[in-house]
């Protein structure tokens, strides 16, 4: 296994297969969505965003604070394997906040009348899409490996840093966001078959973040490959 | 510990002796700065959107906007002739480089504040004497954790090929807090309310100095060291 295109191929398969799994996971959500939870009183079928937006949250946040813990790991242990998950998790990531900021002013619109709104949590969120949209074109933009593992460290650093300072200036305004209703102190605030759902989505979310990011390790890692066989002389 | 700040010292005034030789960036950034602030005042429909409203706007936008042109100028000028390797061989604390470095970018934002700043207050009619020492109190707190961010980030990016266009879309995500203090503040400044209504801005954007200041000095040396 030492050398790096058969493990990037075996890497490949099983996130492959994660990954498909983890698709027909999501395919099972939406029909158990649709078909065998209850509609919402309030809000309709609007609701039923509550089976994506969330989970897809959930995978972006996850997918950013590995990314910060993997920076920070970097610099102390030099090993080009944490930036390279570094990386992935920054894509993924990326992704995931893609549909969590298409999927909101979808329920937006109808539920609070207005596509978009400057609400602490949408303000992070998508400020958090433009600092690692930064990250990858920082990235993109460096040729050293050694080098762009440093710069991109430090980058995932302090966007790590930077997220408490930019909640805290939304936060003096009003927030319009929903609640959380099912991490809350009394408990889960929603029947068990919506729960239900909602879990299932919040596994499934996690299993294609979990296949996503192997599969683009591997990626990363025949790329590295290629590099050192090109000997890098093209930058 | 004297080292260390005489080391900073030194480099922030060599940084500034070449400046100031030329004095090319400041006025170029100043100028920009201005014209920022006169862009902003033809986009708006001044029967609509009083003076009070946008100048504190404007002027914010213009000293982000010309600190991105400044901030460039940093270790562009380390690029030539290897500078930035005989900085690298120097037996200085990385910290102290840091600070040198942050020192001078800080000098030269003021700098360029000095211009932006009297002239928002012109062109906008803003009650400078209401705002009384809150103003320049307010400036000086935002731009040290600016150019704290700036001068990581532009050490970064000038490595790249597009590091005029790199360090914009790395910053302008670091600026979103320290700005929404700053023009909270300086409205309430202009708007004659009391210092004591926007020392919480004031101390957020202290500790957000702190914050970001300390960063730099613990992450320099990955910045720069191979």
């Amino acid at each position: 296994m030492n050398d790096p295109l058969a493990r990037a191929r075996a890497l490949l398969s099983v996130g492959g297969w994660i990954t498909l799994v983890a698709l027909l996971g999501a395919a099972a959500v939406v029909v158990l969505a649709l078909q065998f939870t209850p509609t919402e009183a309030s809000q309709g079928l609007a609701q039923k965003i509550f089976y994506l937006h969330p989970p897809a949250a959930w995978g972006a946040m996850l997918a950013f604070a590995l990314c910060g813990i993997a920076s920070i790991a970097f610099l102390f242990l030099g090993d080009l394997r944490l930036d390279r998950f570094a990386a992935s998790s920054a894509e993924v990531g990326l992704a995931f906040s893609a549909v969590m900021l298409t999927t909101g002013p979808i329920w937006g619109k109808p539920i609070w009348g207005t596509w978009w709104d400057w609400d602490p949590r949408l303000t992070l969120t998508l400020l958090l899409f433009f600092l690692f949209l930064g990250y990858g074109a920082l990235r993109n933009a460096l040729h050293d490996p050694r080098e762009r593992a440093r710069y991109s460290a430090v980058v995932g650093i302090m966007a790590l840093v930077l997220v408490p300072f930019i909640h805290l200036s939304v936060y003096l305004f009003r927030t319009i966001h929903p609640k959380p209703v099912v991490l809350r102190p009394d408990g889960p605030a929603l029947p068990p078959e919506m729960l239900r759902t909602f879990l299932l989505s919040v596994a499934v979310f996690t299993l294609l973040y979990v296949g996503l990011v192997i599969m683009r390790y591997a990626l990363g890692l025949a790329r590295d490959h290629a590099e050192s066989l090109a000997g890098g002389d093209h930058a | 510990m004297g080292d260390f700040v005489r080391i900073a010292l030194a480099l922030a005034a060599k940084d500034l002796r070449v400046e100031f030789r030329t004095r090319s960036t400041l006025l170029a950034a100043g100028i920009f700065a201005a014209l920022v602030l006169v862009v902003f005042n033809f986009s708006r429909d001044p029967t609509a959107v009083p003076d009070a409203v946008i100048g504190p706007t404007a002027l914010w936008v213009a000293v982000a906007f010309a600190a991105v042109v400044a901030l460039n100028r940093g270790f562009t000028l380390e690029r030539a002739h290897g500078a930035m390797d005989a900085l690298r061989l120097a037996p200085a604390p990385r910290g102290a480089l840091f600070l040198g470095k942050m020192g001078a970018n800080l000098v030269f934002v003021l700098l360029v504040e000095g211009i932006a700043a009297p002239l928002a207050v012109l062109f906008f009619d803003l009650p400078l004497a209401t705002a009384g020492w809150g103003l320049p109190l307010l400036l000086l707190l935002a731009s040290v954790g600016l150019v704290a961010v700036g001068t990581l980030l532009s050490a970064m990016a000038v490595r790249t090929r597009f590091a005029e266009l790199m360090l914009p879309v790395l910053l302008l995500p670091f600026l979103v807090p320290p700005l929404t203090a700053a023009a909270g503040a300086s409205v309430r400044l202009f708007g004659g309310r009391p210092l004591s209504e926007v020392v919480g801005w004031l101390r957020f954007l202290a500790v957000y100095d702190l914050v970001f200041v300390t960063l730099g000095l613990l992450l320099f040396s990955a910045v720069i060291d191979e």
